[in-house]
Formats: structure tokens, sequence, C-alpha cells
């Protein structure tokens, strides 16, 4: 029976209070620091989220479920939070120079990207429907915010704008997918809806069309969180317009964190019906994998180009989803850290190239990068190779799990089509190393370092490297966190 | 395994390139002199270690030697796994032979950015021999593809004409191919991990893989999978476009890397992996490989001919002669892959010399036109001997190494079907016209444009390097056996392999139609004494 001793459950959500409190003495503390204090608040948003990081490591290895099953604690939550945590700690450290530039140096920056974590590390812990949804309002709401919060650039404004419009609309799909849900099953617990579906009498979108109505709505929902095509059509511009470290927040936490919880939904609730939904799926990645390379070998903007990476990038983690595999979903897991890596990474060089009164988001702007610059070039040609999956990076290791997943489960065109998109994606990401390395530098070029984004450049690219030489340890956690979603 | 080698020598030589590249990168950018000799001085240490494994090496024992073991991703049963046989030894041998000479060649060649540009050859280097040693296909994927980054660089950054352009699709067309690999190599992973066709285990080692039995009908398409990750390399016809680009526009050092020993990994690759674990398929395979062979021998040599620049027209005889390597292994005989193996040396040394003769003409006088040149052995008779003995040697003079190799493939071929050994040989005499007709056209004749009038003849640093490839030219054209015997062995135990389920009736219907003692009239002696030689051999 579920005892209602609140203090296991308050030790279940922990991690996020720390942040949700930290988060508001962020905004009690601002008027009280003198102007040229104010880093103090970016460091004060890191040392929260570490607090919170040590919460997580006093959870590790327990399972919890908390709230009548609306919330666990596993492993797998576990992982994912922290790689979100990591997200999150990315985020402020490559943050903390740009908004000094972009003159939007308010604590309300750090408190939502704070409140915007604590959504998204709900996201992976949400064992019913209805705990899913309020995550995903919670998340994304901070995020309409951030998007917009160049509030004296236009085109900022307009991505706020689109990324709400979007964003209200899939909300409405995903509750009427819900709604149809416990039509069909009598319950929102995926549990229980798991144990449905597994019984003698289950429907098949054959007998029953609400099925399909419902798997098609879940699938668009979905689809327009984590920006697979034909859902995808927000994503360039919003990244656009968005500051540059939240574009780098939204593509990789929001997608991560509503990524988990389609593992949890599609391969743990709805495992019954694997074979209602994985032709939709199948459908849906392979557009968004050929789209989103296809789309990005013509942009001329940096920002954009790395929206439509990020779309294909979607589509490679569908194919792990496909496979519903002990293989595919540990790919999930590994690609995940991966793709948190190698974007922010490369999120960062146009955070780099950015000066007072110019975005510096042209590939143009990173003309002769590598050459004055050897370390930063070489950083991120290790990006793009993790990016495209050539070893000996994070993302190769990703991709090989991913296609060895479509293998093992068969989908052999599948894995054919992931093969020639990767080679595609050659092109894009080579031609910003090729105008960095072959291309002279204008005159007096610089970059906007500053002390936090080396080190998260250090960060994110020895670890590339890293668990591309040994990833051992990371594919070991993969495997065991993934066993909670069989 | 051998008791004068405790210590892991072969990973030594793998990684000494990458210690020298690291330590190249804590030298000061101006101090262009430490530079170059640290890159010469860590080349030239890799060479002479590697000449160490010749001592320890035991050619009659068709095992793997040096073999060090190392467990890495145990979860998914990759291990850090080199070795050699005769038949990496050689390729082995030639790069790190190859390397130090590129390193020479480069000294006047390469003035901007030269600390990049020594690390990028030397990581290359590390790359090149981690192919050539890794029993671990996860290992063998990884040095194949690293080995993309650094080529690509020297040739955006260092090259000429339209580098960006070349660069970009070296790039481009490697990866298609060695993606497919990738997914024919999960295949074979995941294959192999079903009791029915292999061990039952996940590993990507080589050895346990060897032992699978798999039906015909998983082995064609994941032999196809490997063959374009091959194929593109070698490059075969329609692959090679890729290469007179790369070839031409990149700088002489790359160049003579590429040609002397990237496009072995491609041949080697079929070696190693596609006949030994795809043995029926590889039967099955051989018409297809065959006539694209021959088309590549043929189209390859009329394309040649056809060539204004001389950096081309070398590059297009890459294609034809890398027709014969291919053909040679495909025969699927001993004498054909003893052939294969020896000319993917041969081509490599003949190759190498000729684009770094080319790399001096156009540091003279920054043209590569055909055109631009004639009489040169007028002002340069030093260059005009060397080209002579290099051109001999690519065309396949006897007493130089392009024959042995030549005649061995030619022998295979012939075995294998008369036809096509008969259109491979329209291949070796349209190379003795193109290469020909070159020598005439720019070493011969008087001098008629006053700029060649005054070229400068080899200095000493380019006659050092010159002269080891030449001395090997005569020493494998004149006295083969040493070569051939280190080869020999392994390249029986390839032939038995690949034979392994399928009928032995084929090789009697052959031995059959065409017995020792008949070999084709018009044949020096000392080509009579081979094939004996070498049965004695085995």
């Amino acid at each position: 029976m579920e005892s209602p001793v609140p203090l296991n459950a308050l030790f279940a959500i922990l991690p996020e209070s720390i942040l949700v409190i930290c988060a508001c003495l962020l905004f009690i503390i601002e008027p009280f620091l003198p102007k040229n204090r104010r880093d103090l608040m970016g460091y004060f948003a890191m040392a929260a989220l570490t607090l919170s990081g040590g919460s997580l490591v006093l959870l590790w290895g327990e399972n919890i479920s908390a709230f009548n099953g609306m919330i666990v604690i596993d492993l797998f939550a576990l992982v994912f939070k922290t790689i979100l945590l990591i997200t999150s700690g990315l985020t402020i450290l490559i943050s903390i120079r740009y908004i000094k530039i972009e003159k939007i140096h308010l604590a309300e920056y750090y408190g939502l990207i704070l409140f915007a974590t604590v959504g998204m590390m709900f996201l992976p812990s949400t064992s019913d429907l209805l705990s899913f949804y309020l995550s995903l309002e919670l998340m994304s709401i901070a995020f309409y915010i951030l998007v917009a919060f160049m509030r004296k650039d236009p085109k900022s404004l307009e991505a706020g704008i689109k990324y709400f419009l979007t964003g209200i609309l899939t909300s409405g799909l995903m509750l009427y997918a819900i709604a149809l849900l416990y039509g069909l099953t009598g319950t929102t617990h995926l549990g229980s809806m798991k144990a449905f579906f597994a019984s003698q009498n289950a429907p098949s979108i054959l007998s029953n069309p609400m099925l399909l109505f419902a798997l098609v709505l879940l699938v668009a929902g979905f689809g327009f969180k984590i920006a697979a095509v034909p859902f995808h059509m927000w994503a360039p511009d919003v990244y656009e317009g968005a500051p540059t470290p939240i574009s780098a927040f939204l593509s990789i936490g929001s997608k991560l964190s509503v990524l988990s919880a389609m593992l949890r939904v599609f391969v743990f609730g709805l495992s019954g019906s694997y074979d209602d939904w994985w032709q939709i799926l199948w459908v849906v990645a392979v557009l968004t994998m050929t789209l989103g390379n296809i789309a990005a070998l013509v942009q001329t903007n940096f920002k954009r180009l790395l929206a439509y990476s990020s779309i294909a990038h979607a589509g490679y983690f569908l194919v792990g989803l496909l496979a519903k595999s002990e293989y595919g979903m540990a790919a999930i897991v590994i690609h995940s850290v991966a793709y948190l890596l190698m974007t922010a990474g490369a999120f960062t060089m146009v955070i780099l190239a950015c000066k007072q009164g110019d975005r510096g988001d042209q590939i143009q702007d990173l003309r002769g990068l590598g050459q004055e610059y050897p370390i930063v070039g070489v950083a991120f040609v290790l990006f793009a190779l993790s990016l495209i999956g050539i070893p000996p990076t994070a993302g190769f290791i990703g991709k090989l799990f991913l296609f060895g997943a479509a293998i093992e489960g068969e989908f052999y065109w599948l894995a054919v089509i992931g093969v020639i998109n990767s080679v595609i994606s050659l092109y894009y990401y080579f031609k910003v190393a090729t105008v960095m390395f072959m291309e002279e530098a204008p005159q007096g070029m610089s970059l906007s370092f500053s002390m936090p984004l080396k080190v998260g450049l250090l960060i994110m690219s020895s670890a590339t490297l890293a668990i591309g030489l040994f990833p051992e340890l990371l594919i070991q956690t993969a495997f065991a966190s993934i066993q909670v979603l069989f | 395994m051998n008791t004068l080698f405790e210590f892991p020598i072969l990973s030594l030589i793998v990684f000494l390139p990458l210690v020298g590249c690291l330590v190249l990168l804590l030298i000061q950018q101006e101090n262009k002199k430490a530079i170059q000799q640290t890159a010469f001085g860590f080349s030239m240490v890799t060479f002479f270690v590697s000449l160490l494994l010749l001592l320890g090496f035991d050619a009659s024992n068709v095992n793997l030697q040096f073999a060090e073991t190392q467990s890495w991703i145990p979860t998914l049963g990759v291990s850090y796994s080199i070795g050699i046989d005769g038949i990496s030894l050689l390729l082995i041998l030639l790069a790190t032979l190859i390397t130090p000479i590129a390193i020479l060649s480069s000294f006047s060649a390469v003035t901007e950015k030269t600390k990049a540009y020594y690390a990028s050859i030397l990581f290359l280097e590390t790359s090149m021999l981690g192919v050539f040693m890794a029993m671990d296909l996860f290992l063998f994927y990884i040095f194949w593809e690293i080995m993309l980054v650094p080529m690509y660089f020297l040739i955006g950054i260092w090259g000429g004409g339209r580098r960006l352009y070349s660069a970009i699709k070296f790039f481009l067309f490697t990866l298609f191919g060695s993606l497919f690999m990738l997914l024919g190599i999960l295949g074979v992973y995941f294959l192999n991990h079903n009791p029915e066709y292999g061990t039952g285990e996940f590993t990507f080692n080589l050895i346990d893989l060897y032992k699978m039995n798999l039906p015909l009908s998983f082995q064609i398409w994941l032999f196809l999978a490997f063959f374009l990750g091959f194929a593109i390399k070698v490059p075969m016809f329609p692959f090679h476009t890729w290469l007179p680009d790369a070839h031409t526009d990149a700088p002489t050092a790359g160049s003579v890397i590429l040609a002397g020993v990237l496009l072995k990994m491609g041949t080697y690759g079929f070696v190693r992996f596609s006949l030994p674990l795809f043995p029926e398929a590889s039967h099955a395979f051989v018409p297809m490989i065959v006539i694209l062979s021959l088309i590549g021998i043929v189209y390859g040599a009329f394309l040649a001919l056809a060539q204004k620049d001389i950096k081309r027209l070398v590059a297009y005889s890459s294609v034809s002669h890398l027709g014969f390597v291919m053909l040679g292994m495909f025969a699927l005989n001993q004498h054909g892959l003893t052939g294969s193996l020896l000319q993917m040396i041969n081509h490599g040394i003949s190759t190498g010399a000729l684009f770094l003769l080319v790399g001096m003409l156009y540091e003279r006088r920054h043209t590569r036109l055909i055109a631009d040149f004639k009489g040169l052995a007028t002002p340069m008779p030093i260059l005009a001997v060397f080209f002579a003995i290099t051109m001999f040697s690519s065309i396949g003079l006897p007493g130089l190494n392009g024959f042995i190799g030549e005649f061995l493939i030619l022998v295979g071929a012939f075995q294998y079907n008369k036809v096509y050994a008969g259109t491979a040989v329209i291949g070796v005499i349209l190379g003795a016209a193109y290469m020909l007709w070159l020598f005439q056209r720019i070493i011969l004749g008087p001098v008629d444009k006053p700029e060649n009038k005054i070229l400068q003849d080899l200095n000493a640093r380019e006659i050092i390097y010159m002269v080891p490839l030449l001395l090997l030219m005569f020493w494998i054209g004149l006295y083969p056996k040493p070569f051939i015997e280190i080869m020999t062995p392994a390249a029986n135990n390839t032939i038995r392999m690949v034979n392994r389920g399928v009928a032995d009736q084929k090789q009697v219907h052959l031995s059959l139609e065409y017995p020792k003692d008949a070999v084709p009239i018009g044949k020096t002696a000392e080509a009579l004494d081979k094939p004996q030689s070498q049965t004695r051999l085995n």
C-alpha cells in the first residue's frame, strides 16, 4: 500500500526543491547586489545546481514511488536528471559573459533557467500522464519567457511568440491525447496502462480507431517538443531568435527531457501496442533525419544550421526508440550524453563570436578562427566529428549504438538511411570547419572569452573525447538505467 | 609468443608518431628548424623500431606475431588487440619508410603553419599503422576513420588548386564507404552473437569472428557493405573519381602518403576482412570485381594518356595499377594474391617516388603542366636518371620491382581466366605508353623554354630521400625472395580461408586445366622459377 508519508516523497523531490528555493532566493538577492557584482548571481545559480547534484548523489540507487505514483525515482530518472543538470550548468557557464554583452543581465534570467530545469528534471521521473503534462508545462512556460528575453530585439520577440503559439498548440494536442488514452484505458498511470495493453482484449488501431487518433496526437505532441518533422517548423526561427545560450538550452535540455518522458510513455506505458505505433514513428524518423540534414546544407546562419542539425538528431534518437530493445534504449541514453556535449560545444562557438551589436551567428563570422585560436578550432573539429559520428568521439559511440540497435532490430533500411544522412551531415559541419581553418581571419579578430566559458569549453571538449575513448562506464550505466523500462 | 620482444613493440610503433605529434605542439611556431627536426626525428625512430620487427619475425609462422591484447570496452566485447602477420608486416614497413621521406620532402615545400603540418603527418602515420595492426574490428574502424581528419586538413590547408573542393570530396566519398562498412561490422557483430552462425558472444575480435559460418545470403550483404568501404578507398572503378582531385590538389607529401600507403588500406581491408570473413561471397563476387578491376586498369590507363597535368597523370596511373592489385587478389589463387600483395608494396614505392619527382618540379617551376617542360635532361641530369628508373619500375620493366608483381598477378589471372588476363595485358601496354610518352615530352628533347634552362638539379636532401626508394626498386626487382618469403605463408593462409566451405573441386579443376609445368611461353627463366620457389615454401 502506498503510504502518504511525506518525508519519503519530499526526499524524492529534494533536487528539484533545492532549485526552486534557490531560484526564489535569486529574485530576492538581486536588488541588494551592486551592479558590478551581478556575476555573483550566475555563480549562485551554479552553486544551486551543484547542491541539487549533490542531492542526486544521495538519491542514487534508490527506488521510490511518491505522490501516489505520480513521481518515481529510479536509475533511469536519476541518469537523465544528471544529464539535465549538467546541461543547465553548461548553459549558465556559457551565459555569464553573453548576457552582459546583450545587456540582459538580470536575476530573472538565471531564475528562469532554474525553473525550466525543475520542469525538465521532473519529466524523466513521471510515471503518470498528468504529472508528465504538469512538468512539461512548467518547463515550457519558463522557456517562453527565456526565448523572448532580449525584449529590445525584434527577432527574439518573434521567436518568443512563435514558440509560445506552437507550444500551447502542443499542450492542447497532448491533453487531447491524454484524454483519449484515459477514455480507452481508464487510467493515466503508465504502469496500469502497460498492464491494460498487455491484457488479452487490448485494442489495436484496426479494432479501435480511437487508439490510432490518440497515438497520432501523442506523436504530434512529442514531435513538436523534440522538433521532429513535420512538427519542426518553429525550431529554426526560435533557435535563431533566442539568446544563444537559451537556444543551446532549448535544443538540449528540452529535447532530452521530453525524449526521456517519451521513452517512459511509448516503451514502458504503450509497449503493448508497439505494433501500432512503430510505423508512425518510422515515417517520422526517416523524414526528420532526411529533411533536417538536407535543409542544413544551405544554411548560412550558424544557429539555423545547428537548429536543423538538432532536428536531424531528433531523427537519430527516434531510430533508437523504434528498435525498442535494450540496445536501442541504451543507445538513447548514451547518445543523449554525447548530444549534450557536442551541441553545447557547437553553440559555444556562436557565443564566442558574439560582440557588442553583432550577434556573431553567421558562419562567416567564424572565418579564420581556427588559425587565430587553434585550440578553439580543434575543439570545434572535435564537436563536428562527434556530431557526424566519427571516432574517437562520444557521438561515434552514440551512433554506433543507434545504428547497432537498428541492425539488431532488423530495421536495415532505417540504418542505411541513417548512414546516408550522416554522410550528408559531414558536408555542412565541415563547411564551418573549412571557414574556420581555410579562410583568412578579418583584421583584429577577437573572441568573447570569459573564465566560466573557458571552463565550460574545456569540460565539453575533454568529455567528448574521453567518452569516445573510454565509454565503458557510460555504457554500463546506460544498460543498468534502462532496465526499468521493460 | 616471441621471446625476443617481451615489451609491447607494436604499441610502441603505433604511438611513437602520436607522441611526436604532441611534442610538436609544445614547440614554438617560430622555431621552424626545431619543428622539422623533431618531426623527422620521430618518424625516423619509428622507422628504426619497426625494422626491429624483421629481427623477431618468423616468416614460417602463419599465426599472429607480436600480438598484444588488452580488454578495452568489456561490455561490448571490444579489446585493444593488435598483431601482425606477413601481410601487414611489409605494409607497416612501407608506412614507416614513406613517412620520413614525406617529411623530408616537405622541408622546403611547406613554409606556412609548419607545426600543424608536421603534426598532421605524424597523426596520419599513427592511424595508418593502427589500421595495419588492428585485430579488433572496433579498433580497426577507429584507426580507419581518424585517418580522414589529418588528410582532410593536409589537402585543405596546404594543398593547391581547388583544394577545398578536393578535400571535402575526399572526405565525403571515404566516409560514405566507411559508414556502410560500419553497418557491415555491426551486422557481423550481431550475427556472431547468434550461436547458429558464430561463437555466441559479443565480440569484435577478428580471430573469433573468423570462426563464423554464415549462410551465403547474409554473406552477400555483408560483403557488399565492406566492399563499399574498401572499394572507395582503393579506389576501384567506378568509385575512383575522388582520387585524381585529391592527388592533384594535395601537397606533395600528402600525395606521396596517399598513394604510397592510404590506398593500400583498401586493398589490405579486402585481404584481411572480406576474403576470410565472407569466403563464399568472395567467390560469388569474383566476376563483378574482376570486371571492375579490368575496367579500372584499361580506363585508368586511357585517362592517364589524356592528361595534361603530370600529377593527374600519375593519379590515373594509380587507378590502373590498383586495378591490377585487385585483379590478382580476386583471382583467389596463390600466385595472384602473392603478386597482389607484392604489387601493393611496389606501387607504394614507385608511385610515391613519381609524386616526389613531380613535387620537385613543382617546387622549382610552380607548374605541373606537361607542356611547360621539355628537355629537362639537360639542366637536371640526376632528376632525369631518377625519373627514368622510377618510370621503368612503374611500367614493369624486368629487373625492377614492378615486373615481379605484375607478372605474378598475370599468372594468377591467367589461371583464373585467359581472356581476363589478356585484357589486363592491354593495361600493361598502355601503362608503358603513357609513361614513356610523358618521359619523352618532359625529359627528352631540346630545352625550349628559357626558365627551364636555369633549373637547379636535385640537391643533397632530395637525393637522400630518393635513394632508398630507388634501391628498393632494384632490390625487389632483382632479388624478391625475402619479400615473397615473408608474405607467402600468410597469403596461403588467406587462400585456405577463402576456400574453406567452397568445394575444393574448383581448385582441382584449375590445376587440371593449367598444370604447373605449362607456364606460358616467352617468359624469362627467372620468372619460371617463381611459382616453383613458392610451392616449395608451402
